[in-house]
């Protein structure tokens, strides 16, 4: 080494350090390499990447949002929001899931099943999901677990908002119900998808499903923090959601609850509207149900036994009901007839109890016959013989046109319930259509009483009936209070007005139109070629309640400020055997299911008519009997609330 | 040079501490500083288990350094060999009585440390090598003997690694192996010859690959391809790296590493977490530091006299230097993810252990670098 190597000591050396400053200018390189990759990723495409990582990091949480109210005329809430006391449970937080959950059954008394179901839920989400123990705590409860709560660590009472319906069923047909969203509510509306979060509640039915996009509201969004395994860490924003707008109807509660009771135990329907506005004051189909049941998910057993209750407390009998209208269309068959000039009001018909036309017999109700009858005695008695006469005379398609007029056959509230169903007023072309065949003249006779192929429901007969209380004039039903609530004076004196020029060509009336703020060109306009015609009618319809041998005379009320004129009508079910109508069986004796509908259709106070009422009791017998009492009752009621809605002035008008 | 040789013998103590390179051990000083913040923010802005763990850990193996750098160049010449067999011995036991962890038999529990040979086996080839040619001529460097003898060496713990497995860390020892070899002059031929060996090879040693270790080659080549499986680690990387920007999102402030995105954070990914927090110019501030620190070596090894100190400082700062290079290039998506610790920054007692007893034997070489070696 100190000889001999030194030549080769310096060539390894050189070797070494030539090596060495490669490696170095490799290193060099490679930093370089490595700052400039730094620079691309922080400098150059750091925008890119920062929200890359505001995404991993960042949460938006929504939560429901709070529904908008319904409001009766007088702005009671009946459909509104209350608050709602639940139990959560985040099982992450909880040492002894097991435990604490038998603990909780112990203390709120739930039963096993519920025990299972829970865990099953349980053992499904991430473990700091929030778990609902109960959705709907009584106070009782939510004191209860209060007061333990210092041993039942990891459960969480909390206190939020959810629908309640203070009048329980009385609402039910209109409102409808909310429950929790279904795959259906999902697929149909953009809104409900777009604000959809666990818990949120949709409307399923009525009022509540149509004005869903109104009502239900903005969500609030929390955004939170969240880690690797998507659990929150921390909030970092909150945005409240706006509220759902409220809506006012045309309802009267009390009269809505009145006619709950007033149906209670029967089937049947009760509608009442202001005759010049066309305002629903209360509209009701017996049975009803409580909506309430709907918003926690509904008991297997409840739902049952509403479902095959045979009374159908699920239809909406007002709207969607179907019924023959009976007599109750006569005093429409007699106007027909009369602005036809198909009849004379004088003509007189003789009525043997029975009468044969083409081989067939055709029965009056009164088996012993009505005598020579004129058009006002045949209305006052329903007498069913001077109709097939009178509707002989007249032809089914001109009572077709009149029907159709007077809004049978059609829709009432299509906008707002897309389930109505509008019925059938047949006509010559309608049965060519619809069944394929020619029309026969007895078909045209049974018309005439209302029988065969008439359906109706009964918020048709009502608005029919609101139609003749005003002179004859078209009005449009509405449900939802508007701008033009608390015009009835107006147009009323607008109808009398059109009365009394009906004959002259008044240029004014087109100008009257406008005041009123309204889509529809015939809003108010005459239905009628004389108004006379219309009158006789009222007239005939008074007679049948107010005077002796009237249809409806037991159920009369002679104080004038409450006095009302009604039809009677009696729809069959079946078709009556010769056997049965020899029988004439008492109704107790006969199946429910084949009983007979009673109708009754009114308008009061007399002297100066502003509501119009349709009555109907489902399989309830005769209509003098099961449906003109209830009517009695009614018009007390709510005439003595007349003032009151008169009076009633809102702070806040809104328009829905 | 007897008068040389005695002179390097009298040093004082003071002189001895004053030939110390102060600039590299104000380097590691600073970057072991850098890497307590960055420990501390993976706990969260609180001194906990791992951050408590690797300050210990720093101070008893800094400590240990300079306990290494007073003893003479000789005796770590001396004990070369043995170093490595000893380094052999525990890699042997530790595929037999090892711990296994997450798939991998790479660790022996010695009672006061879960030690991994392999990281020691690092250093260990690079010592082994340093002495190998050390007293060989320049002329023997090429004969055949000499080049099948370091392969074996070479071949044998790596051989060890893979079978724990490790792929990360054999190619690691095996770089760190074959540097020095380079260096020591063996001819390039050799290299291009083995480099062609290796590349048809491949498919051979590709078909002894684990299939989570062929995933991560797959995954490299296209990370967005499976972006919640493996290519997550090196997507979440590149996220944090460069949300960070110019000057990072600050202390403490680092979203991905606190809210658990970045995988392996105080371990592999630590670059990933700081770079976040400090951004562009931390980064560049630590690359500067540790470029300064492996120049420190180079230099260090200019100076020494013998070749085995020169040897040993050209192969550890190129060690430490492919360290650096291959764990920066793997979290900044340049390389695929293998299992490999940043220098005296990642948390691991294994590698900071190596790390250290490598700057002791480079400090050792700059107070002795007048010492021969016979």
């Amino acid at each position: 080494m100190f000889d001999s190597g030194s030549d080769t000591r310096f060539r390894k050396l050189g070797t070494i350090n030539r090596r060495m400053f490669i490696f170095s200018a490799a290193k060099a390189v490679v930093l370089f390499g490595i700052i400039g990759r730094l620079f691309s990723l922080q400098i150059n495409e750091s925008n890119k990447y920062l929200t890359l990582s505001d995404k991993n990091r960042l949460r938006e949480s929504r939560l429901p949002p709070i529904r908008g109210e319904f409001k009766d005329y007088f702005e009671e809430t009946i459909a509104g929001n209350l608050r709602v006391y639940q139990l959560h449970v985040v099982p992450e937080q909880v040492e002894d899931f097991k435990s604490l959950i038998i603990r909780l059954r112990d203390i709120l008394n739930f039963d096993n099943r519920k025990l299972v179901q829970l865990i099953k839920k349980k053992n499904k989400q991430k473990p700091w999901e929030t778990l609902i123990i109960s959705e709907n705590l009584s106070w009782d409860e939510f004191s209860k677990i209060n007061f333990y709560l210092h041993e039942l660590a990891g459960a969480k009472p909390v206190i939020t908002v959810g629908r309640n319906y203070p009048h329980k069923g009385s609402f039910t047909h209109i409102l409808g119900y909310v429950a929790q969203v279904s795959e259906n509510d999902l697929i149909e509306s953009e809104i409900i998808r777009e604000r959809n979060v666990p818990g949120l509640r949709v409307g399923k039915l009525g009022l509540e499903k149509t004005f869903e996009n109104q009502l239900i509201g903005t969500n609030s969004i929390q955004r939170f923090e969240v880690n690797a395994y998507g659990k929150k860490i921390n909030q970092i924003d909150y945005k409240e959601g706006l509220k759902g707008k409220s809506i006012r109807l045309t309802i009267d509660s009390e009269i809505q609850k009145y006619t709950n009771e007033l149906l209670s135990e029967k089937a049947g329907s009760i509608s009442v509207m202001d005759i010049y506005t066309g305002e629903i004051i209360a509209m009701n189909s017996a049975p009803t149900f409580d909506p309430n049941l709907f918003l926690y998910g509904i008991d297997k057993n409840e739902w049952s036994k509403i479902k095959n209750d045979p009374k159908k407390p699920l239809l909406n009998k007002t709207l969607s009901g179907l019924y023959s209208p009976g007599s109750t269309i006569k005093p429409l068959v007699a106007l027909s007839a009369l602005e036809h000039d198909a009849i004379s009001p004088d003509m007189k018909v003789k009525c043997n109890g029975k009468v044969e036309m083409y081989g067939h017999t055709y029965h009056c109700w009164k088996k012993k016959g009505h005598g020579y009858m004129s058009l006002k005695n045949a209305i006052k008695q329903s007498c069913d013989i001077y109709f097939y006469e009178a509707a002989r005379l007249l032809g089914v398609d001109k009572l077709n046109l009149t029907a159709n007029k007077f809004g049978l056959g059609k829709k009432t509230l299509e906008n707002y319930f897309p389930n109505e169903k509008p019925g059938v007023f047949p006509s010559t072309k309608w049965k060519k259509q619809a069944i394929g065949q020619n029309w026969y003249l007895g078909e045209t006779f049974i018309t005439g009483i209302g029988q065969g192929y008439v359906q109706t429901n009964p918020l048709q007969l009502c608005l029919m009936t609101a139609q003749l209380a005003n002179g004859g004039h078209k009005i449009y039903p509405k449900i939802i209070a508007d701008e033009n609530i608390g015009n009835a004076e107006k147009i009323k004196n607008k109808m009398l007005r059109q009365i009394e020029n009906h004959n002259e060509e008044d240029e004014n009336l087109k100008t009257t139109a406008e005041e009123f703020i309204t889509n529809k060109k015939d809003d108010h306009m005459p239905l009628y070629r004389n108004p006379e015609n219309v009158k006789f009618v009222l007239d005939a319809m008074f007679r049948s309640t107010n005077e002796i041998y009237g249809t409806s005379f037991s159920s009369r009320i002679d104080d004038p400020k409450y006095q009302f004129a009604g039809k009677t009508g009696t729809s069959q079910v079946k078709r009556i055997t010769e056997e049965e109508r020899e029988l004439d069986l008492d109704l107790n004796l006969i199946p429910y299911k084949q009983r007979d509908h009673a109708w009754f259709i009114a308008f009061g106070p007399y002297k100066d008519p502003r509501y119009a009422v349709s009555i109907l009791v489902e399989h309830g017998g005769s209509g003098s009997k099961a449906a003109a009492p209830i009517a009695k009752k009614l018009f007390k009621k709510i005439i003595d609330r007349h003032e009151l809605r008169e009076k009633y002035k809102p702070k806040i008008i809104k328009s829905a | 040079m007897l008068n040389r040789f005695t002179y390097t013998n009298e040093q004082t103590f003071f002189q001895k501490l004053k030939s110390i390179d102060w600039i590299l051990v104000f380097c590691i000083l600073l970057i072991g500083l850098i890497s307590f913040f960055a420990m501390y923010s993976t706990d969260g802005g609180e001194i906990k288990f791992y951050t408590k763990n690797h300050i210990l850990r720093f101070g008893i193996f800094f400590s240990m350094m300079f306990l290494i750098a007073f003893i003479n160049i000789k005796f770590w010449h001396s004990i070369s060999y043995l170093f490595y067999f000893i380094v052999l011995g525990l890699l042997v036991a530790a595929s037999f009585y090892g711990i296994t962890a997450s798939g991998s038999q790479r660790w022996i529990n010695l009672y006061f440390i879960n030690l991994q040979p392999s990281e020691l086996m690092k250093i260990a080839i690079i010592a082994f090598f340093a002495k190998y040619y050390h007293r060989m001529q320049i002329t023997q460097v090429n004969k055949i003997v000499n080049i099948l003898i370091p392969f074996v060496v070479l071949v044998i713990p790596i051989f060890l690694v893979v079978t724990q497995p490790d792929l990360g860390t054999s190619v690691l020892i095996a770089l760190s192996g074959i540097m020095v070899l380079w260096l020591a002059g063996i001819n390039l031929k050799f290299f291009v010859y083995s480099s062609l060996l290796l590349v048809i090879s491949a498919p051979f040693v590709i078909s002894f690959l684990k299939p989570y270790q062929k995933l991560r080659i797959l995954t490299f080549f296209n990370p967005d391809k499976d972006p919640l499986g493996a290519g997550y680690q090196i997507i979440q990387s590149k996220i944090a790296v460069g949300s960070g920007g110019l000057y990072g999102k600050g202390f403490l402030k680092g979203t991905q590493g606190y809210l658990e995105f970045l995988p392996e954070k105080h371990t592999d990914f630590i670059f990933t977490l700081f770079s976040e927090e400090f951004g562009f110019l931390g980064s560049f501030i630590l690359l500067i530091l540790y470029t300064v620190m492996i120049y420190r070596i180079v230099s260090i090894g200019f100076q020494s006299r013998s070749f085995f100190g020169r040897l040993f400082c050209f192969g550890f700062a190129s060690a430490i230097f492919i360290f650096i290079a291959v764990n920066m290039c793997m979290v900044l998506g340049l390389l695929p993810i293998v299992g490999s610790p940043l220098p005296i920054m990642s948390y691991g007692g294994s590698s900071m252990l190596a790390t250290m007893l490598g700057f002791g034997i480079v400090m050792s070489a700059k107070i002795y670098q007048r010492q021969l070696i016979i």
